[in-house]
């Protein structure tokens, strides 16, 4: 009895939930389903279907020219012009093929394709098959281009020599030109972006060299067995910061170069500036973009001590919450007008004490998108309050091994 | 038993494991500690936590008491937790580690790249977490009604409120400290009583458990039959009965039954005298141990096959239970998770030589447990039953809160856990603070079915949780890490037809849908068949379908297997990707 009442609570929760998924999914998509409702004339659906099949080619062809792209190219692309075979080469090799008489007329296609690639202009040729029963008799070429000239090439096979094949081919290869130039725009930004968060990674800046240096030039006399102590940490801390590989480490290698940083500031300072943490070890393997976490404890200390008169305590905190890690860096300094940090933030004020904290949240956004930035609580004399969050898991971010 | 002490513990246990956990980070290192603060956990510490976690009601009161009732036969469920964690070793710990996944649900995306695959991953991992959870809330209930009397849905609300309290708190947050806690405390609160039982027993004489005939009373024994039963006489037995039996209604009258099968209606109270063996439990079609039998009847020719399943299940299914997975995040390295669990294999071990111990006293000493239906108390009754007095009270409140440390860490783990999916993959995901909400729901849905379904017993309840896991995970974690050909449409009808399988199987049985005989026996130990299928799907699927290999295969591979110093950076290019 008790196991029928334990099945019908068991499916009709599954029920419950298939519902909810389904609802959400059509409130969601209601708004595709209102076009289709209308088809249209059948020159109008030509052209939709004309548009449909472009637009399959177009996702392969917007990761550029390659054997792979256009294998998943050519089939679109060879309905969109409705010839007996499409093949699609490159400066050099055929990439792909699709239709029939691959086997016999691969060799040719260099042949034909090599005015192409030399003048960039369409050419018409019959292709001189030799078996009488093949269809493919003309061959329309047709020059894909990029930014840097003429990449490959575009060969239509039809039966006989027609003027709508040349035009047809001559514009689908205009067509895959674009998109290929597409392509080569998003590399670049891809390339851009990539040297822009090579520009971001925190770099150290030169005045905390010099100042430790000098503090510990003033141990070198008095207190020689710290001065060689420090200057070890001096030498653990630069090799970290300095390196180059990998864009991700461990919190618990970024806790140990924040150690080494707060070792060098508390030789200059002493005794004003006393630090806490509270560190959950659980969170410690959690992999986060390199260098992001010592600009905020750098920026503590410095409001922590923009007040000469008294003391800075600094707390640094990282505990678990499920599937993230939440990390705080607390001061009790001076704090910050909240305008003015909101415009440092925006990348108003370029010089000036925030540029840490902007560029660190510009890193976690770019890596972990755009939830994922610092959350600042702050105001004037009141101390400031920097947390970040980091999934403990993110495709593609694994922290690279210290050196 | 003295209601106090035993609350006292039971309070005693729901405090420290909320305080532990709430103020565990209140303590505060200075720089001059600072390498101890960013220095990973341990694998000795981690191992107990994982242990801790590991350990739930099943092993607790569970194992108890199927050995009372079932005899030795049952030693293959602590056999098969334990040896669960070598499959684990050898196969899975270090590249499950290495692939830098949290859940399950990370693993299958960081190896197969697809988003669907994800997505059905993480339906098991809450389907596989409730069915644990049920478990766990259960016999909380049981104890809790044992010890003060309470109804009992009370003890599995009471687990179900403080663990979605602390942990929607974010109270656990120095969760391995508290996991590591709660082993040592379910070790100690096993290990103390059992030596002053094996004293009282041995002071006894020493008798002797005898499994292969029925077991006999001792003195003179009330025993009241809660549920409707069906009992088997060898031979005629006289007592004294307050209620109805074969339809007769009795008022404390001596009865006479002659051998065959008798009909016990709830709330009927017999007064058995000493020395006479205990009436045996008949499975029937409403009886709720019913669907248990195979393995406990032993005698109808099933038991090899039921053997099989059940060794198959707990080998291969502790790798893809939701809660053990996400602990070894927390191991810096691969090195570490695999050095981790190897300790968690002793640790473990060491537990599990004490259950079988407490179900041969429970023969001895308890034998009516096995007729009333609730030998899972057999556990928390022994100290009364052996040492008595106020040592037996005190004894027996320390068993308590033991159980209920058992309760809390298994649920509270699970708990995280569900909910972390719940959020992240199941429930539209608008707001950022969606973990909040969605652990009521990870407690609610186990709890609610708790209440309307029927009393299994704990151990094979959890069996279950371990079928599902073995037929749906262990085939993604073994091929994903060991073939490079595994691809998203396999891994997803693999997973599918495996675990979909095996869960239906199990829902079907636990519903008494299932016929008798051998499609009994076969839906109730669904992992004989249900693995090799989830195995044999996933590798034809992904032969059939060659061109979808994921393309990073080779470098995830290379992660997975390489140590991590040998690992060379990703490139930033990929890295994004």
């Amino acid at each position: 009895m008790s196991g029928i009442v334990l099945a019908a609570a068991a499916s009709a929760g599954a029920v419950l939930l298939a519902a909810g998924v389904v609802l959400g999914r059509l409130t969601a998509r209601r708004g595709d389903r209102a076009a289709d409702l209308d088809l249209g004339t059948p020159v109008e659906r030509a052209t939709f279907h004309t548009l449909h099949t472009a637009s399959l080619a177009a996702p392969p062809l917007r990761a550029g020219l390659t054997g792979e792209t256009a294998r998943k190219a050519v089939r679109p692309l060879r309905s969109l012009l409705g010839t007996e075979a499409l093949c699609l080469t490159d400066g050099s090799a055929v990439l792909a093929w699709d239709g029939p008489g691959a086997a016999h007329h691969h060799a040719g296609v260099s042949e034909l394709a090599a005015a192409t690639l030399e003048t960039g202009r369409s050419s018409s040729a019959p292709t001189g098959c030799a078996d009488p029963g093949c269809e493919l008799r003309w061959a329309v070429t047709a020059p894909l281009t990029g930014e840097e000239g003429v990449l490959g090439a575009l060969v239509a096979y039809g039966p006989r020599e027609s003027a709508v094949l040349v035009r047809a081919a001559t514009e689908v290869a205009r067509w895959v030109s674009v998109q290929l130039e597409l392509a080569e725009l998003d590399r670049s930004r891809t390339r851009m972006v990539e040297a822009e968060i090579r520009a971001l990674r925190a770099q150290i800046s030169p005045h905390f060299i010099f100042n430790s240096l000098a503090a510990i030039a003033s141990f070198v006399r008095t207190d020689p067995e710290r001065a060689r102590d420090l200057l070890l940490e001096f030498a653990d801390f630069t090799r970290y910061s300095f390196r180059r590989q990998g864009e991700f480490a461990q919190l618990a290698d970024e806790l140990r170069a924040i150690e080494q940083y707060l070792a060098l500031a508390g030789a200059r300072f002493g005794d004003r500036l006393k630090v806490t943490l509270q560190i959950a070890p659980e969170v410690l393997p959690v992999a986060l973009p390199f260098l992001c976490l010592q600009p905020l404890v750098e920026n503590a200390v410095k409001h922590g001590l923009q007040d000469r008169e008294r003391g800075c305590r600094v707390v640094i905190a990282a505990r678990d919450a499920g599937a993230e890690a939440v990390v705080t860096v607390e001061d009790d300094g001076v704090g910050m007008d909240p305008e003015r940090l909101r415009a440092v933030l925006r990348g108003e004020h370029p010089s000036g004490s925030g540029i840490g904290l902007s560029n660190v949240d510009e890193r976690l956004r770019q890596v972990y998108g755009a939830g994922y930035g610092l959350v600042i609580e702050t105001g004037v004399g009141a101390g400031m309050k920097v947390t970040a969050r980091f999934p403990k898991y993110r495709p593609g971010v694994h922290p690279s091994p210290p050196l | 038993m003295n209601q106090t002490y035993a609350v006292a513990a039971v309070t005693a246990v729901v405090l420290a494991t909320v305080l532990i956990g709430a103020l565990g980070l209140r303590v505060s290192r200075t720089t001059s500690d600072f390498y101890v603060a960013s220095r990973t956990a341990g694998p000795r510490l981690n191992a107990a936590a994982i242990s801790g976690e590991y350990l739930s009601a099943a092993s607790f009161l569970g194992i108890a008491g199927l050995v009372l009732v079932q005899g030795p036969a049952m030693l293959w469920y602590p056999v098969g937790y334990t040896a669960g964690y070598l499959v684990l070793l050898v196969l899975v710990a270090a590249p499950l580690r290495r692939s830098g996944a949290y859940t399950l649900s990370d693993f299958a995306e960081a190896r197969l790249e697809s988003p669907q695959v994800r997505r059905l991953a993480s339906l098991f991992v809450v389907g596989i977490g409730w069915l644990y959870l049920l478990p766990q809330l259960q016999g909380a209930g049981l104890t809790l009604e044992i010890l003060t009397g309470a109804p009992d849905w009370v003890g599995g609300l009471l687990v179900a409120v403080v663990v979605t309290g602390t942990v929607a708190a974010g109270g656990m947050r120095s969760i391995t400290f508290v996991q590591a806690f709660q082993y040592w405390l379910k070790l100690t609160a096993l290990l103390v009583p059992a030596f002053f039982l094996v004293a009282a027993w041995h002071g006894d004489g020493a008798p002797r458990a005898r499994f292969d005939a029925p077991a006999t009373l001792r003195e003179h024994t009330v025993v009241r039959v809660a549920d409707t039963v069906r009992l088997g006489l060898d031979a005629p037995l006289t007592l004294t009965v307050t209620g109805t039996v074969d339809s007769v209604r009795y008022e404390e009258r001596p009865v006479t039954l002659g051998p065959g099968t008798h009909h016990v209606s709830g709330g009927t109270v017999l007064a058995l005298p000493p020395g006479a063996p205990v009436p045996e439990r008949r499975a029937d079609g409403s009886d709720p141990l019913g669907w248990s039998q195979p393995l406990a009847g032993g005698r109808d020719g099933h038991q090899l096959y039921a053997t099989y399943g059940l060794i198959l299940a707990t080998f291969l299914g502790t790798m893809g239970l939701p809660h053990v997975a996400v602990r070894f995040y927390t191991s810096p390295n691969g090195r570490a998770a695999r050095r981790t669990t190897l300790v968690v294999l002793g640790l473990v071990g060491a537990f599990y030589l004490l259950p079988g111990v407490y179900g041969a006293l429970g023969r001895i000493y308890a034998p009516e447990l096995a007729l009333t239906g609730s030998a899972d108390a057999a556990v928390l009754v022994l100290p009364d039953r052996i040492v008595g007095g106020a040592l037996g009270d005190l004894l027996g409140a320390f068993l308590a809160g033991g159980a209920f440390a058992a309760f809390l860490s298994t649920a509270s783990g699970l708990t995280m856990s569900v909910a972390g999916v719940l959020a992240q993959d199941v429930l539209p995901s608008r707001a950022v603070r969606h973990f909040r909400l969605a652990t009521p729901l990870a407690t609610a849905v186990p709890l609610a079915v708790g209440v309307a379904a029927s009393k299994v017993p704990v151990a094979d309840a959890v069996g279950l949780a371990f079928a599902v896991s073995a037929s749906s995970f262990c085939p993604l974690l073994v091929l994903g890490i060991w073939w490079r050909r595994l691809t998203p449409p396999g891994a997803a009808a693999g997973l599918l037809l495996g675990g979909g399988s095996a869960l239906a199987a199990v829902m079907a049985t636990r519903a008494g849908l299932a016929p008798g005989g051998w499609p009994h026996t076969l839906m109730a130990w669904p992992a004989v068949w249900s693995v090799p299928l989830g195995f044999l799907t996933m590798v034809l699927v992904s032969l059939a379908t060659p061109r979808s290999v994921p393309p990073g295969t080779a470098a995830t591979l290379a992660r997975l297997h390489l140590p991590e110093e040998f690992t060379a950076p990703v490139p930033a290019q990929e890295a994004r990707r």
